[in-house]
């Protein structure tokens, strides 16, 4: 078992309340008149009494901080299983180069001639994503995933219109990701659910049946939330293309083929691709993230502004463009995140990129291999990058997907993505990725097989688990029912 | 597992009791059970028009949010008003005192008896 902190940390306000500060910091003496703000501010503005903030030495706020640090699960910590958000390790290269001078000092209103090389990093991203994707045009401008599903379902509205059709209505599989739905429906169109066949992919009857002359198109997760690959992907797309739709592909699961099959080839007209799962630069709290997007020649000239064009050896950008569909944000991108995504490529090239995927799919399978005896798995087509088990087996028992997720923090691993997809009851989404050791994975499949054990032995031990985390099973069904969203003081001091 | 005898019941596990012309809608014991623990429950305003099979709500446990589907037309004449404070009372009491909404009907579909429903639910928890 592994060291975790032994106590919880109090909040910052609290340790105010017993214990005044060693060297705290003194402001310098007003060089100023003072102000009585009563007689500046409207009255509204004027705080009465004064918000009694914290009264710390450095060293205190440095080791409050830092023991709360101790107290999350990082990658850099371990197995890091969240099915579904790619959890890899983010290279120290990545900062590295995001921490160059010629980056960081940069201002988003310095003019283009000054900032070639930022530029440059940004068109050469462009150039290896089209590569990567077999598809025509990118856009590095999204912020988030499910703000480049939007940037896509804006484009697609866009392209509809310009062929002068109204379409209102977008079909999205159960297996989709829950982002879709939202994104599609906040780019104005309607969307309907298409419900899985038995194996976990389109229903391709269902699919012939709805898809109308109302259906914009169809947004699809390939691989699907399931971690199962669409193996009629091509055909799908052809009969969404021949019945004049467009198909929105969520790249969030790039990691299980990458170098290995073409989004462009499978028909999709716009995919975007999280570079801070696919590409390794940091989220889970220590984002930004970027949601670049990749689309077909058909939705190139509705790409959001500004982009990033080459002239000869030199580079500008396109602020303005009568079709695009604008900005999707406030200048150009999470650029720094850019950096991080481009070094990561060219550190790894073609191959080694082929071979990330080749590995989290091999990580996938081997869980899946290991863990099939001791969990229960609904759909049982080959897996990719994932792989959902649920806990039919150990709710027997009386042992549910969260007990368990729960005892795998006292085996010091983050517990899987749990109770999503939603098709899966009680399910346990499991990506280890490409990064960890073999020996790691082994360890995680031990502690899993350990707690399903557990589950027959001992059941009460998993439902108050978790035992050795510095904060134990919390209530969330009353943190949900009544949430305490603002600190106050229990007494006055 | 409980399903009264004297209601109606949908596919997508709600129930409906007739008082006169209006039907009182709930969701079932199984679907309180499938979705745990109830922390929030959206209802539409009294006024609102429902028709059948069309959203009308929705309902959030801890692990996951829900759609209330309307299983007949008409006009939402009443809400329940302490699920905002006690949404626990859906999973204490689906029949009773957890129902969601009151609807005068002017449209009615065919729905599930007592025995149809049970069967339904005996065939999903396989």
């Amino acid at each position: 078992m592994r060291r975790r902190p032994l106590r919880n940390e109090r909040l910052i306000f609290e340790h105010n309340r017993e214990r005044r500060a060693r060297g705290r910091y003194e402001l310098p003496p007003l060089d100023v008149p003072a102000v009585d703000a009563g007689s500046v501010l409207p009255e509204e503005q004027v705080r009465e009494p004064l918000a009694d903030l914290p009264d710390l030495g450095e060293l205190d706020v440095v080791q409050h901080f830092h023991r709360l640090s101790q107290m999350n699960f990082a990658v850099d910590e371990g197995l890091y299983p969240l099915g579904s958000c790619t959890m890899k390790y983010n290279p120290r290269v990545n900062e590295v180069a995001a921490r160059l001078g010629g980056f960081t000092a940069l201002h988003p209103l310095q003019p283009a001639s000054q900032v070639q090389g930022a530029l440059r990093v940004m068109w050469e991203l462009d150039q290896v994503l089209k590569t990567i994707t077999g598809m025509d045009g990118v856009t590095l401008q999204p912020a988030a995933g499910a703000h480049g599903e939007l940037a896509g379902m804006l484009m697609i509205r866009k392209a509809l219109e310009a062929r002068g059709e109204h379409r209102e209505e977008v079909l999205i599989p159960d297996s989709a990701h829950g982002t879709n739905p939202a994104s599609a429906t906040f780019a104005g169109f309607e969307a309907v659910e298409i419900a899985s066949g038995p194996d976990g992919t389109v229903d391709m009857e269902a699919l012939d049946r709805m898809m109308t002359d109302r259906v914009a198109g169809i947004m699809l997760t390939v691989p699907n939330t399931l971690g199962v690959f669409e193996p009629r992907i091509v055909e799908i797309a052809e009969l969404v293309h021949g019945r004049g739709g467009l198909v929105y592909m969520d790249g969030a699961n790039l990691n299980a083929f990458l170098g290995k099959a073409l989004p462009g080839a499978m028909g999709a007209d716009a995919l975007h691709i999280n570079l801070h799962k696919t590409f390794s630069t940091p989220h889970g709290g220590g984002g930004p993230g970027a949601g670049a997007v990749a689309v077909s020649r058909g939705l190139v000239p509705h790409l959001p502004v500004p982009r990033v064009i080459r002239d000869g050896d030199a580079f500008e950008i396109l602020w303005d463009d009568p079709a695009s569909i604008g900005p999707m944000r406030g200048f150009y991108a999470n650029f720094l995140i850019l950096v991080r995504a481009l070094t990561y490529i060219w550190g790894l090239g073609a191959e080694g990129l082929a071979e990330t995927a080749e590995v989290a799919v091999l990580y996938a399978n081997l869980v899946r291999h290991r863990l099939t005896s001791a969990y229960h798995l609904e759909y049982d087509a080959p897996s990719l990058h994932e792989v959902v088990f649920d806990d039919a087996f150990q709710r027997a028992h009386g042992v549910t997907n969260v007990d368990i997720s729960k005892r795998l923090l006292d085996y010091g691993f983050h517990p899987p993505t749990m109770s999503f997809p939603l098709i899966v009851h009680g399910a346990l989404m499991i990506e280890p990725t490409e990064s960890p050791a073999p020996e790691e994975v082994e360890a995680f499949c031990e502690a899993m097989l350990a707690i399903a054990r557990e589950a027959e032995e001992s059941p009460e031990l998993l439902h108050e688990a978790p035992h050795e985390t510095p904060v134990r099973r919390v209530d969330e069904v009353e943190a949900a029912r009544h949430p305490t969203l603002r600190w106050e003081p229990s007494e006055k001091s | 597992m409980s399903v009264p005898k004297d209601l109606r019941y949908t596919k997508t596990h709600e129930w409906i009791r007739r008082e006169g012309d209006v039907a009182v809608l709930g969701i079932t014991h199984y679907a309180q059970d499938q979705l745990g623990e109830v922390v929030y429950v959206e209802l539409p305003d009294a006024g609102t028009r429902a028709a059948p099979g069309e959203e009308l709500g929705t309902l959030e446990s801890v692990k996951a949010v829900s759609e209330l589907f309307s299983p007949v037309g008409g006009e939402v004449i009443a809400v329940n008003e302490r699920l905002t404070d006690a949404p626990h009372l859906v999973n204490d009491d689906p029949f009773g005192e957890g129902w969601l909404v009151k609807i005068k009907i002017s449209e009615e579909p065919e729905l599930l008896d007592a025995a149809a429903y049970e069967k339904l639910v005996a065939e999903e928890s396989q």
